[in-house]
């Protein structure tokens, strides 16, 4: 496969007198491959819409380099904008036109056929409704409309950040199926979005940032499967056995990472038939081993180091960073 | 081109265009109206009464100072001093003249196209400039603040190109509008000339000239759009071009009014944008210094300064160009967030 989208080593520095220097993109590498539906992730403020913004030529870059299609950017920027559909951030819309209007004014400046704009508008659910003033639509209309205009120009690449953002349940499975429509008639799309759930559910790949660097890249199930830790959970007939328990695995090499009321959680388990011979031949039985599957949250929660901690309130701009190297292959794996 | 013609599109969809050039419409109209209900054509009897009316205003002046004469000689022969109450030779010297009762004082007023229709074209230019500042500011300012401008660049990435496009759509629409309501302005005064006043005298060295303060009129108000875009532009917001433009009032007719005063600037008016403004449109703005006169030593020429029409030129000429560059400039280089 082709890739439709290469950065590397793309930096932005941003130099303020009274906030000192902030580097947004500190060397930041991604691609995707034709086709393919990739999820681009970060905590807030990771770097993320300064990618996407740098990308699509609205904001500058201090170093690195581009390419879409195999053509270098911004150099050749005007020349693929027609083959690249995108929304950035929220969708924004002059508030006292209607939405048949505002993809109206967008067609023609594209020098596209009219009649593409009942197709976007049928396409994103808001045939009924294009006549009324955009000023008047939910947020998730709004949402549609903005996925109806990057998706006016029939593009190559289609890169949609949030899209899901203000979506109802049902928008937001209509969306997942579009995405996956559009991949599997060539389209290839790029996901900026905080609902891992449905990240995992629609992309084939991904690309974790964090402080501007990427943490994790590769397909979904790679990622995952290099982040599993093999976790294990044994339950046994008798709760008051679990401290011995523990105690035999430990001293077997497995790791016992929580011993809790009624259960414990096992590390870097391989082979869990193991883990319940040991038991048994110390005369405790066990009642459940599962093992307990890695999903795409618990990855980046543990990548950008953004998870929760009881009292503690984390500041935007505390995640992980990580070296140049990523966790997963090298540049295109 | 398809990029030019979405942009008057555009303009032209955009409600604040259509209410301004509808509130535009409205205000020359009532303009117009009320202003033809104020003059009269005047007919040959009432050219006639008021030739009377002057005669006898003019016997009426001459008895009473024949009477003041008489009565400043009397007091005289009384022995009474005269020249403080009835002035130097018993005021013998200040005796009416036919020339000073003016039969038109008396007539109602008539419109005269040729003599007035200049000032109405500064009207007209004034009202036009204002349609023109504020559409023009609120054209790009709303679209850098609603987003469009974004959206805008993400189909068409190059930036001067946009930029470009939106100020030569505004222009033209603003120049349309200028041409098509000037042109019905002029017709509506024409018609008050001929209904409710005078057309006379009109050569064809006054269309040529009628046309040149057209041209000048319309010149302007393309400035002012133009700079009112590029303020807007610069700001990322139409408020930056009105508070640009209330700050430069404050400044140049207030601020810098107060100051010459205080200095003592001689011909300080020289630096107030209006008296550009007024020279732009009357060809030359005449400033009299009358601190060099010693008025106790009787009539005195103050001394004078022309500021002209080219001076003006140069003065928009330059704001215009560098409100332009400054935007464009920062178009090229700036971050879109």
């Amino acid at each position: 496969m082709s890739a439709v989208l290469e950065i590397e080593g793309l930096r932005k520095t941003y130099r303020s007198r009274k906030r000192g220097v902030r580097h947004a993109l500190d060397g930041f590498d991604m691609q995707v491959e034709a086709g393919q539906v990739h999820g681009f992730l970060g905590p807030n403020g990771s770097g993320k819409t300064t990618t996407l913004r740098t990308l699509l030529g609205l904001i500058q870059p201090n170093g690195g380099r581009m390419a879409i299609l195999g053509q270098e950017l911004p150099r050749a920027l005007p020349a693929v904008a027609g083959s690249v559909g995108a929304i950035v951030e929220s969708p924004q819309f002059f508030p006292h036109f209607s939405a048949r209007d505002t993809l109206g004014l967008l067609a023609r400046a594209g020098e596209l056929p009219a009649r593409r704009v009942d197709e976007v508008l049928e396409l994103v659910g808001l045939r009924d409704r294009a006549g009324e003033r955009v000023k008047t639509y939910s947020l998730g209309m709004k949402q549609r409309l903005a996925v109806a205009s990057a998706l006016l120009k029939n593009p190559k690449l289609l890169i949609l950040d949030e899209p899901a953002n203000g979506l109802d349940p049902g928008g937001i499975r209509e969306m997942r199926r579009l995405m996956r429509e559009l991949a599997e008639s060539g389209m290839t799309v790029v996901l900026s979005s905080h609902i891992l759930g449905e990240i995992q559910l629609i992309c084939d790949s991904v690309t974790i940032i964090s402080l501007g660097r990427r943490v994790a890249y590769g397909p979904v199930d790679e990622v995952l499967a290099a982040h599993s830790q093999n976790a294990v959970r044994v339950r046994l007939e008798a709760v008051t056995d679990l401290p011995q328990a523990a105690e035999t695995l430990t001293r077997s090499g497995i790791r016992v990472a929580a011993t809790e009321a009624d259960h414990l959680m096992l590390a870097g388990v391989d082979k869990p038939a193991v883990v319940s011979r040991l038991l048994a031949e110390q005369g405790l039985y066990v009642s459940e081993l599962t093992p307990v599957a890695v999903d795409l949250e618990s990855v980046f929660l543990e990548l950008t180091a953004t998870a929760p901690v009881p009292g503690q309130h984390r500041q935007v701009d505390q995640s992980a960073k990580v070296d140049q190297t990523g966790t997963a292959g090298g540049w295109g794996a | 081109m398809s990029l030019f013609v979405t942009e008057l599109r555009r303009l032209a969809k955009r409600r604040l265009t259509r209410l301004l050039l509808v509130l535009l419409l409205v205000g020359l109209a009532t303009v117009a109206t009320a202003f033809s209900f104020s003059s009269h054509k005047l007919s040959p009897a009432a050219v006639a009464a008021a030739q009377a009316e002057s005669d006898a205003q003019y016997r009426q002046s001459v008895q009473d100072w024949k009477r003041t004469v008489a009565d400043c000689e009397a007091a005289q022969a009384r022995g009474e001093q005269t020249e403080e109450r009835f002035g130097p030779n018993c005021g013998k010297d200040y005796q009416p003249q036919p020339d000073m009762f003016d039969p038109k004082w008396n007539l109602p007023y008539q419109f005269d196209f040729r003599a007035e229709f200049p000032t109405f074209i500064a009207v007209f230019a004034g009202a036009v400039a204002l349609f023109a500042f504020i559409v023009g500011a609120s054209f790009v300012g709303a679209e850098w603040n609603t987003g469009g401008m974004m959206n805008l660049l993400l189909w068409r990435p190059r930036r001067l190109a946009v930029l470009g496009t939106k100020l030569a759509a505004l222009l033209t629409t603003v120049l349309g509008v200028g041409v098509v309501l000037g042109a019905l302005w002029t017709a509506a005064f024409w018609l008050i000339g001929t209904s409710r006043g005078t057309t006379a005298k009109m050569t064809a060295g006054a269309w040529r000239s009628i046309g040149l303060d057209g041209l000048r009129a319309l010149a302007l108000v393309l400035v002012v759009g133009a700079v009112a875009f590029a303020l807007a532009s610069l700001g990322r917001h139409t408020a930056m071009a009105l508070g640009a433009a209330v700050a430069l009032f404050a400044i140049s007719e207030v601020g810098i009014r107060i100051a010459v005063g205080v200095l003592s600037v001689p011909f300080g008016d020289r630096y107030v944008l209006s008296t550009y403004a007024q020279s732009w449109f009357l060809k030359q703005a005449e400033l009299f210094d009358y601190d060099t006169c010693e008025f106790a030593r009787g009539a005195c020429e103050p001394a004078r300064y022309v500021v002209t029409w080219q001076q003006s030129a140069l003065v928009f000429g330059i704001g215009a160009v560098a409100a332009l560059v400054a935007a464009f400039w920062t178009m090229r280089r700036r971050d879109i967030s």
